[in-house]
């Protein structure tokens, strides 16, 4: 692991009920790095990134979070919690607290599980909100906001507690495409502030224009991992390039 | 209606309102406030899969919903002697009855928490909190949200089925206007005027019920 490094995971396997769906994957996010994995729907892609961050036991695996080596598979209680208050996590279906505001969605990990002061935190929370251009519906309750609007502030959730790394787990799938333009550009700005971000998509505009590194799987393996302008421009193999062909066509 | 009837329907009126008011109706809300707490609890370790504790607690809403509530009564309180174990009619009906309505109520409640979306608690988990703190703040919050209307109906039964502790002596509502009933030999006019006093007790609760669902409504969280 070389001074760069954030998050690097290697040997990652996961089967579920008997099938194995992750072969043992290796994956590397320097700092400030923005990694878009791609492939083809059932490919294991989320669910790498539900292990990355316990929210699916790997059966093997490493872990090394800015310098922090865990096993994926052994790792206890505490050290899970230490990860994941180390990174954030945006989900496909927003997540956000049904019983909490806008406001109370950002503020809530930061009082109860960082123990901040309720002024320093709202104080906090209102900033991501800004970022989002969500302020304004700081009060309103999640039944209360379009999905895109959702997301948002569950992107501010995850940034308010600044974490080292976010993980995008398709942040757009679940949106109408006239709303996924709004959370693309959140996304941009926070990459822009240089963030580090694994991001699971499947949109080929956004690994294109804002991801540094393109890491590409199928089958439970990764195909091709690289930077993002010589993955489009000269995919690696015939794979990546049948991949790119529907995509364009789609 | 003669007079006479007349008059025994108002004399007897407070004679069984009160024992309503000092008996009916604090039995159902300590029994379930109790049952609630029994509810929670049995609900919680079903909703964790907690080992040997979740069988017992199958095992205990199996065995209370597959009996009679006037069978349970009698159990505790004609039979418990036989082993040595006596009590008061009064604590008996709060024992037996807060037992039972939690039975039913943990299967509202397991429900209610099964039916809450397992992202919030992964959400919870991302943010930083630990397992306790998801359920305490987001999880059981929303599950008694959606528990609330069931939980109101399960209230309800609760005091109609309080009469059945007039079969253990215990000096609620029904037993008062069996006893004026034994002493007038006047029966329809009797029952009638108790079953309504009951209708009046079930109507303000309902009442309440919509009341409070009209408030978590307003909270904004009873969709999506």
């Amino acid at each position: 692991m070389t001074m760069t490094d954030m998050l690097k995971l290697s040997g990652v396997r996961k089967a579920f009920g008997g099938t194995e769906v992750l072969h043992g994957i290796d994956l590397t996010v320097r700092k400030g790095e923005v990694v878009a994995v791609l492939g083809p729907s059932g490919s294991g892609k989320t669910t790498l990134l539900r292990c990355a961050n316990f929210l699916e036991r790997a059966d093997a695996g490493q872990l090394e979070l800015d310098g922090v080596t865990l096993d994926l598979a052994r790792a206890a209680h505490a050290q899970i919690a230490e990860v994941r208050r180390r990174t954030g996590f945006v989900f496909q279906g927003y997540n956000l607290f049904r019983n909490r505001t806008a406001l109370g969605n950002v503020t809530e990990g930061l009082i109860v599980a960082r123990h901040m002061p309720r002024a320093e935190a709202e104080k906090r929370a209102h900033a991501c909100l800004m970022r989002v251009g969500m302020d304004d519906r700081c009060d309103a309750y999640p039944a209360a906001l379009s999905g895109g609007q959702q997301q948002r502030v569950a992107i501010a959730r995850a940034m308010a507690t600044e974490p080292e790394i976010i993980y995008f787990d398709e942040p757009t799938s679940a949106l109408d495409p006239e709303l996924t333009g709004e959370v693309l550009a959140s996304m941009r700005s926070l990459a822009e502030d240089g963030m580090t971000m694994l991001v699971v998509t499947h949109e080929m505009s956004f690994a294109k224009n804002v991801a540094d590194r393109v890491v590409f799987m199928d089958g439970g393996v990764v195909v091709a991992d690289a930077p993002a302008r010589e993955f489009f421009e000269h995919p690696a193999n015939e794979r990546v390039r049948a991949f790119l062909r529907t995509a364009d066509a789609a | 209606m003669d007079s006479s009837l007349a008059e025994l329907l108002i004399d007897s009126f407070p004679k069984i309102l009160i024992p309503g008011l000092v008996y009916t109706l604090p039995l159902a809300f300590v029994s379930f406030a109790i049952a609630l707490v029994i509810a929670t609890a049995v609900a919680l370790i079903q909703y964790a899969r907690v080992p040997v504790l979740r069988q017992l607690a199958r095992f205990y809403i199996w065995v209370v919903r597959g009996t009679p509530l006037l069978v349970q009564l009698y159990v505790v309180f004609f039979g418990l002697p036989d082993f040595g174990i006596v009590l008061d009619p009064l604590p008996t009906a709060v024992l037996v009855l807060s037992i039972n309505t939690g039975a039913y109520s943990a299967e509202t409640m397991r429900a209610a928490l099964e039916s809450v979306p397992v992202g919030q608690l992964e959400a919870g988990y991302c943010v930083g909190m630990s397992y306790l703190q998801v359920m305490r703040r987001i999880v059981l919050p929303q599950a008694l949200r959606t528990a609330f209307p069931p939980l109101s109906n399960e209230l309800i039964a609760l005091v109609k089925d309080t009469s059945l502790a007039a079969n253990i002596m215990v000096a609620e509502m029904f037993r008062a206007t069996q006893e004026i009933v034994s002493r007038e030999w006047v029966t329809m006019p009797l029952y009638l005027e108790v079953a309504a006093i009951y209708l009046l007790f079930s109507t303000v609760l309902t009442w309440l019920q919509r009341l409070g669902e009209r408030k978590l409504a307003a909270q904004g969280m009873e969709r999506g």
